[in-house]
């Protein structure tokens, strides 16, 4: 799985060096290191309002804020790798 | 609102953005050689002898602006025909000499080369004269001048002479591309040429951005630029033009100094390698110094690697003030990286080409550096860095660093250096006075330049290098 986060001007302002944070942390406490590759991207094209643009493999997740970051990562990473296997 | 500091860059301005203009509407083949007469038309001449020479000096900017000679290596090149053959005499006497009685400037000249007529007016023997200027310094009345070509005084690599037709020629084995003299011809007889069409090109086969992508890296003294419009809407702007993202190459700058940090305190004495200019200065005035120039790609070419390595369907263009970067493009270790290289001059000319009005547009934004990357914009700002990026990483080395403002501080230093005499373990090299702010490819040059610069570097939402470059890997 590739998750990509975008660091580009607009996501950056709102927080996507928190959210990369969380990621790595999160990716660490599951043990997702050899499932879950993280990378970063200028720019997805999507830009919002609120929060950061994540993409995770060809599905664009916008607005992925600190407070939601919980519950996507749960949804989308966790939930989309047990469905896989 | 002034967009230029002056005529000679606003007819450059006026060329690119026509030449720019048709290529967008895909007329530029059919129109080519017109575009000298829709910017002078009718009879009557407003720079030159007549309006058939104006027009002919035109077609050759055009040619510039479409890339110019493509036999000539250099980047710089000379429009033969617009050069006005200006006096080069040296030291001259002038008819503001009084024929006063001290005579200082005789007394002053160690070659005895001042004599005076039958009404006490002073005479130079060209033969004796070694051109030192003490004559000129001592007269009271100013009444000795300098006849020096301007393109010459700029030129301080001396690789200006002139030629048979007495017209400026470059020698390219000492032009470090630094558009010093562009920026001086007051006849606009130097220009460096021009790749708009290939960004046009670019921009139109990328199908909006959906074939690859276009992404524009701006050089951090774009703060002390377009300051008639908001950066924000610069940003805007370019994403109008059909650039896909803008990046700061700031946070390029933050990359290197990192680098350039630790690299130095391994190495214990480096030279700079962000300057292009500075970099073949050394190559082509101090090969022994070689090796001690950084191995750190520029901070456009560090960045331009990143986005490549991390999408590979992304084309990169730089936008910046300088004339150098357009050579320093073509170089075997950063073609792969950077696509083309565009001045703040012919940005201007593309947002007017398609009717841009920056002015009008919603702000966007512009943040990926820190404050220590955005001042490399700025003569001290490299050097700042690199100590704060040694503080950052806990490296133990004191960094004694020679700040060099211009290329004539830049000779002096390596000067030294290559007699072993330098009090210093860092030389921080820029080519042009005031660091990348004073570039020739700016569309102003002004006093607050530098206060822009580092007002934008505070605006920074990353304080530390560190904390701007956590988010790459």
């Amino acid at each position: 799985m590739l998750i990509q986060i975008c660091v580009g001007s607009s996501c950056h302002l709102k927080g996507s060096p928190e959210i990369v944070e969380l990621l790595q942390k999160a990716v660490s406490d599951y043990h997702l290191e050899d499932e879950v590759t993280l990378a970063g991207s200028f720019c997805i094209g999507k830009c919002n309002r609120v929060g950061v643009t994540v993409q995770i493999d060809d599905d664009i997740h916008v607005g992925v804020t600190k407070d939601s970051f919980k519950e996507f990562f749960e949804q989308n990473v966790l939930n989309a790798l047990k469905e896989g296997k | 609102m002034k967009k230029f500091d002056t005529k000679v860059q606003h007819l450059k301005y006026k060329v690119l953005r026509e030449v720019a203009h048709q290529a967008w509407n895909d007329t530029l083949l059919e129109s080519v050689f017109d575009i000298p007469h829709m910017i002078v038309p009718g009879k009557t001449s407003t720079m030159r002898c007549c309006v058939y020479k104006e027009r002919a000096i035109l077609g050759e900017r055009v040619k510039l602006a479409m890339g110019g000679d493509r036999e000539n290596p250099n980047v710089i090149e000379v429009i033969d025909i617009a050069c006005d053959e200006c006096p080069a005499a040296g030291y001259e006497v002038t008819d503001s000499c009084r024929g006063c009685l001290a005579h200082r400037c005789e007394d002053v000249c160690k070659r005895g080369a001042i004599s005076f007529d039958h009404n006490h007016v002073a005479h130079i023997d060209k033969s004796k004269c070694v051109e030192c200027g003490a004559c000129a310094k001592v007269c009271p009345f100013a009444a000795i001048v300098n006849r020096k070509r301007p393109c010459q005084i700029a030129c301080k690599v001396k690789a200006i002479s002139i030629n048979e037709d007495n017209a400026a020629a470059i020698d390219n084995s000492k032009c470090i591309q630094c558009g010093a003299c562009v920026y001086q011809c007051p006849f606009g007889a130097i220009s460096d040429k021009s790749y708009i069409l290939n960004v046009i090109d670019m921009l139109k086969k990328s199908q909006n951005n959906e074939k690859y992508k276009v992404y524009a890296v701006v050089a951090p003294s774009i703060s002390s630029q377009f300051v008639y419009a908001k950066l924000g809407q610069v940003i805007t702007g370019l994403k109008e033009l059909g650039f896909f993202t803008v990046i700061e190459a700031a946070l390029g700058a933050d990359m290197v100094a990192m680098s350039e940090a630790k690299e130095l305190s391994e190495k214990e004495f480096l030279t700079s390698s962000c300057c292009p200019a500075f970099v073949q200065y050394i190559k082509s005035a101090f090969p022994s110094l070689l090796p001690h120039v950084s191995h750190n790609l520029s901070p456009m070419a560090m960045l331009a690697k990143y986005i490549k390595k991390s999408d590979e369907k992304a084309r990169v263009v730089f936008i910046g003030p300088c004339t150098a970067k357009k050579s320093e493009a073509q170089l075997e270790t950063v073609r792969p990286y950077v696509d083309a290289v565009l001045t703040f001059e012919e940005l201007q000319a593309l947002f007017d080409s398609k009717d841009v009005d920056i002015t009008a547009l919603k702000e966007d934004v512009l943040d990926n550096a820190s404050y220590f990357g955005r001042i490399f914009a700025r003569s001290g700002g490299l050097s700042d860095s690199v100590k704060q990026a040694l503080s950052e990483q806990k490296i133990d080395f004191a960094v004694k660093p020679v700040v060099c403002d211009g290329i004539e501080a830049c000779k002096i230093a390596l000067l030294k250096k290559s007699k072993n005499v330098l009090d210093a373990n860092f030389i921080e090299g820029m080519a042009c006075v005031g660091g990348c702010i004073g570039g020739a490819g700016c569309l102003t040059h002004g006093e607050k330049n530098k206060a822009q610069v580092d007002e934008y570097g505070r605006e920074a939402f990353e304080k530390t290098i560190s904390d701007a470059i956590a988010v790459l890997k």
